[in-house]
């Protein structure tokens, strides 16, 4: 990946805020960063190109939207791995999917519109990939609402607690 | 879906893959949603009021910058005491989010789950012996399961 400049951070910096429901809406980052907007959006084509961003645009709240939700974990033999990430990921009910250092070492959360369909979703998984599919469905919710940054050192700690938490681990 | 109109889905189907890169770019959401280009904007700022939508940013994949570690630390809590633990476990301010799941004896027997960024391994697991010490003797045992790639992340996915 290419180094980040200068612009690039204050770039990300801007765009982690996020921008306005208004005409022209790179018009004022490329202001503030005193250079044009063609120019802005060229280097955040750049940055989901080279896999610095992950995705730009809405971050939709999903449990706003009334949609139900699951955390799932496979034990997944080495040799199978990519071949089981890829029937999983084929499936677009799995809103994300972390491979992690455990026995346990799939972890995807279903994402569904009506919540019947999650356990049609793990039953079709596991008739996929011939292996076990544990439900960890969420039993309560332990959360105070404001973060303030650890440390100074890592300015996008709370910006990636909102983005990637909330999301991410429905 | 019972929460979004045939409109608002039609909007989220639209952007769901992000945000046309275009100095305007609403008219190519409006285009892609068959709706106006007036609906687009007034009902993304409502989408927005309600909270459906959290904001128009960027996801910054945070393997690429410094926040590299990644750990779902996971504890074995008393069921009597697991929801006032998990309040403060909740609280802290360096765990993002504190959930309480069922146990899948005998393949899982955690039923605390709190997560916890860093810029390394060593920062998390300090934060981890700081869940340690509030769990105290309620927790018979705890584990942290570092994430090794990301394999996928699309989010809610909507039919159009």
């Amino acid at each position: 990946m290419d180094p980040l400049d200068r612009i690039d951070r204050q770039l990300l910096q801007r765009l982690q805020d996020g921008i306005a429901v208004e005409q022209r809406p790179f018009r004022a980052i490329a202001r503030d960063l005193g250079v044009s907007e063609e120019i802005v959006i060229a280097r955040i084509q750049r940055l989901l190109d080279n896999g610095t961003l992950t995705r730009f645009g809405p971050l939709f709240n999903a449990d706003k939207m009334g949609g139900a939700f699951c955390l799932c974990a496979m034990a997944v033999p080495a040799a199978r791995f990519e071949a089981v990430a890829g029937m999983v990921n084929g499936f677009p009910e799995v809103a994300h999917n972390y491979e992690r250092a455990h026995r346990l070492n799939m972890w995807f959360v279903l994402a569904c519109e009506e919540p019947d369909r999650i356990e049609t979703a793990v039953v079709e998984i596991e008739a996929a990939t011939g292996l076990a599919v544990l439900r960890f469905p969420k039993e309560a919710e332990f959360f105070v609402g404001l973060r303030v940054p650890t440390h100074a050192s890592s300015p996008d700690t709370a910006e990636a607690r909102q983005a990637e938490g909330r999301e991410a681990f429905i | 879906m019972t929460r979004l109109d045939p409109a608002d889905r039609a909007l989220v189907a639209a952007l769901q893959d992000g945000l046309p890169l275009d100095a305007d770019p609403w008219p190519v959401v409006a285009e892609r949603a068959g709706l106006p280009v007036e609906t687009v904007m007034a009902r993304l700022t409502a989408m927005q009021e309600t909270g459906i939508i959290r904001r128009i940013a960027a996801l910054p994949n945070h393997y690429r910058l410094s926040l590299n570690a990644n750990g779902m630390t996971v504890w074995d809590v008393d069921d009597d005491t697991v929801d006032a633990l998990g309040e403060k476990i909740g609280a802290l301010e360096f765990v993002s989010h504190c959930y309480r799941r069922p146990r899948r004896l005998p393949d899982w027997r955690y039923n605390l789950f709190a997560m916890v960024h860093g810029i390394d391994r060593a920062e998390v697991e300090a934060k981890a012996a700081e869940i340690a010490r509030l769990l105290g003797l309620a927790s018979r045992a705890g584990d942290i399961l570092y994430s090794v790639r990301i394999l996928k992340k699309t989010g809610l996915r909507i039919a159009a």
